[in-house]
């Protein structure tokens, strides 16, 4: 290295006067931008992004689908709303794992010790997270159409539904986000993440009707968020012939009180955790 | 008024859960001077630093930064300070330029300024071949100044290097005191920690040393060594019959208080006026035809002060307890 002879430099003068709300909104962009950077640039990252959730896709559709009987229809309209579900709370867990991260390469704390906005690291990570699972779900759509699913209804239904699971896809993503501001480790964080996803997704109506469980698993099945959720997503895409437009409805009532509950309890305390918390 | 230190703490405690981190911490650091915090892992060294930076909440006492009291007014503080931490805090997947432009955005600085101002630091570090790259294909050395450059964006009134060169190969690290010391040279205000004696020798104006959460000595690195006494000249003589004559030499050169390893061969004596005292030595030796195998000035290295210093802690509090501490932290 030519060794440094001079570090004078300008010295620029930060912005002033924007109120508060504005930098949030500001540095949350920044940093929302540095995590979409890196989920283009990992490659292992595209593998989960992309490939896992096709994958599960076609086994479930062509491994399970034969076995698997749903009443009234056929197994691929049903399985497609229950593995968006699982995949956009699967792809949640990785905000508290990057957020594990940032925390052991000290990244945090340096964050910590700017001036700016303390909601902006987690606004930021949850916004990119949301962006990159709604990246995920346009691809499995795109498969899922080439495997024969067909979904009914008119288009604002659609969208609506595609709405509600983005909002689950954001509410979960917060629960992520304070349980790796928690554990703090990338490994403890990858391990509570899933621990309590897997029994949620799998002990719900996701991937078989409930009415195939034993009763004491069905109670707990029926008002799991995940089950919910699909059976929202069910109606709206008009390919569950056994929901009626009134079950429809209650579960999108449910699907929406979940998510505006879960996003109430969940922001606060996270970025509370986030204001008092250091790398070890 | 008082004049206010660009770091000033008294009396800072900080516990975690029953482990007293910091058990009344004073120290100040002066504008324009660099003021090295050295202790050993566990002293509370980073603890320090963090309430400095106002990472974390003190239990007790007061600090104040810039100005600033740390608890009162962190934000105003974080528009005031640049911290590079233990870890470097770069963003692996962003390029050189990318982070620094990140972080001059994140200090609230116009998109136009952070990119200008990321230029002239990458041009300042010599990073500016590496600029586009992604950082993790940066070597060690590359990092350390990427973060150190991230934490000079605004040219901040104070600066917090924790443990700056840890895990760096010997010429990295000395890249590295060449940085430090051109920031130090032009005037800024840096509080550093280390636990390398040699590298708060090389780079401070004032050392602190910190020892289970207190500032058990502090003063210049001249001041520090004195109290473990002065320079020592050391003789080793090549034939045994000869020590006793030697000494003899010694004795009128230096001071009644030589000292004599015979198994070794050796002599020491305290030495007032160093390398004026070895001149005549060689000679005397020399024309009394007394053949020597080694002779040096020996000048007391802050490791001795470190020793003399945690060595007499131990003995006044009369308990095992520090010892025994200090044995666990120590390996």
């Amino acid at each position: 290295m030519a060794s440094v002879t001079a570090l004078a430099g300008t010295r620029y003068r930060p912005i002033s006067g924007r109120p508060a709300f504005v930098w949030a909104l500001l540095d949350a962009m920044v940093l929302a931008r540095r995590s979409i950077l890196e989920t283009i640039r990992v490659p292992e990252l595209i593998v989960f992004v992309a490939i896992q959730p096709i994958m599960f896709v076609l086994l479930f559709r062509y491994v399970f689908g034969g076995a698997i009987q749903v009443p009234g229809g056929q197994y691929v309209n049903f399985l497609m709303p229950g593995i968006f579900v699982q995949t956009v709370a699967f792809g949640g867990v990785t905000t508290g794992i990057s957020l594990a991260q940032d925390m052991q390469r000290g990244l945090i704390d340096r964050f910590r010790s700017l001036p700016m906005s303390s909601s902006a690291v987690l606004t930021g990570r949850t916004v990119a997270d949301l962006a990159r699972n709604l990246f995920t779900v346009v691809i499995m759509l795109i498969v899922g159409f080439l495997v024969g699913f067909r979904p009914g209804g008119i288009p604002f239904e659609f969208l609506l539904g595609i709405l509600v699971l983005m909002g689950f896809s954001f509410a979960f993503s917060w629960i992520s986000a304070f349980v790796g501001l928690m554990v703090r480790s990338v490994e403890a964080a990858q391990s509570f993440g899933f621990i309590w996803i897997f029994p949620l997704t799998f002990a719900s109506s996701a991937f078989v009707p409930v009415a195939t469980m034993p009763s004491w698993l069905q109670a707990f099945a029926r008002h799991n968020p995940v089950s919910v959720l699909a059976d929202a997503l069910r109606g709206l895409f008009h390919v569950n012939p056994a929901l009626t437009a009134a079950d429809t409805r209650w579960a999108l009532i449910q699907s929406v009180a979940w998510i505006l509950g879960i996003l109430l309890v969940f922001i606060p305390i996270s970025v509370l955790r986030y204001r008092r918390t250091t790398a070890r | 008024m008082v004049v206010d230190h660009a770091v000033h703490a008294e009396g800072l405690v900080k516990n975690f859960g029953r482990v007293r981190a910091l058990d009344g911490l004073n120290l100040h650091v002066d504008e324009g001077s660099l003021l090295a915090l050295l202790g050993p892992n566990g002293a509370g060294k980073t603890t320090a630093v963090r309430i400095f930076t106002t990472l974390l909440k003190p239990d007790g006492g007061q600090a104040r930064v810039a100005g600033f009291d740390v608890v009162k007014e962190p934000d105003r503080i974080k528009a005031h300070i640049g911290l590079a931490g233990q870890t470097v805090a770069i963003d692996e997947f962003m390029t050189g330029q990318e982070n620094l432009e990140m972080i001059g955005r994140l200090y609230h600085l116009s998109g136009k300024d952070a990119k200008r101002r990321s230029l002239e630091l990458l041009v300042q570090f010599d990073l500016t071949d590496a600029a586009n790259r992604s950082a993790k294909t940066y070597s060690g050395g590359m990092r350390r100044r990427l973060d150190l450059a991230a934490s000079l964006v605004i040219l901040p009134p104070v600066l917090f290097l924790d443990e700056p060169t840890t895990g760096l190969d010997p010429r990295s690290r000395r890249q590295m005191w060449g940085i430090i010391s051109t920031l130090v040279a032009e005037g800024s205000t840096i509080l550093l920690t280390t636990q390398y004696l040699e590298e708060a020798d090389e780079l401070a104006n004032r050392i602190a040393v910190v020892d289970a959460g207190r500032v058990i000595a502090e003063g210049t690195s001249d001041e520090l060594k004195q109290r473990v006494g002065g320079d020592r000249i050391e003789v080793a003589v090549a034939r045994d019959g000869d020590l006793g004559r030697a000494a003899e030499v010694a004795r009128r050169q230096l001071s009644s208080d030589v000292s004599i390893d015979s198994h070794q061969r050796r002599l020491s004596g305290p030495s007032r006026d160093g390398t004026r005292q070895l001149a005549s030595l060689v000679r005397e030796f020399d024309a009394a035809g007394i053949e020597i195998t080694d002779l040096q000035l020996h000048r007391p290295s802050l490791d001795d002060v470190f020793l003399t210093l945690t060595g007499r802690q131990a003995e006044e509090e009369k308990t095992s307890e520090p010892s025994r501490r200090w044995a666990r932290r120590a390996s």
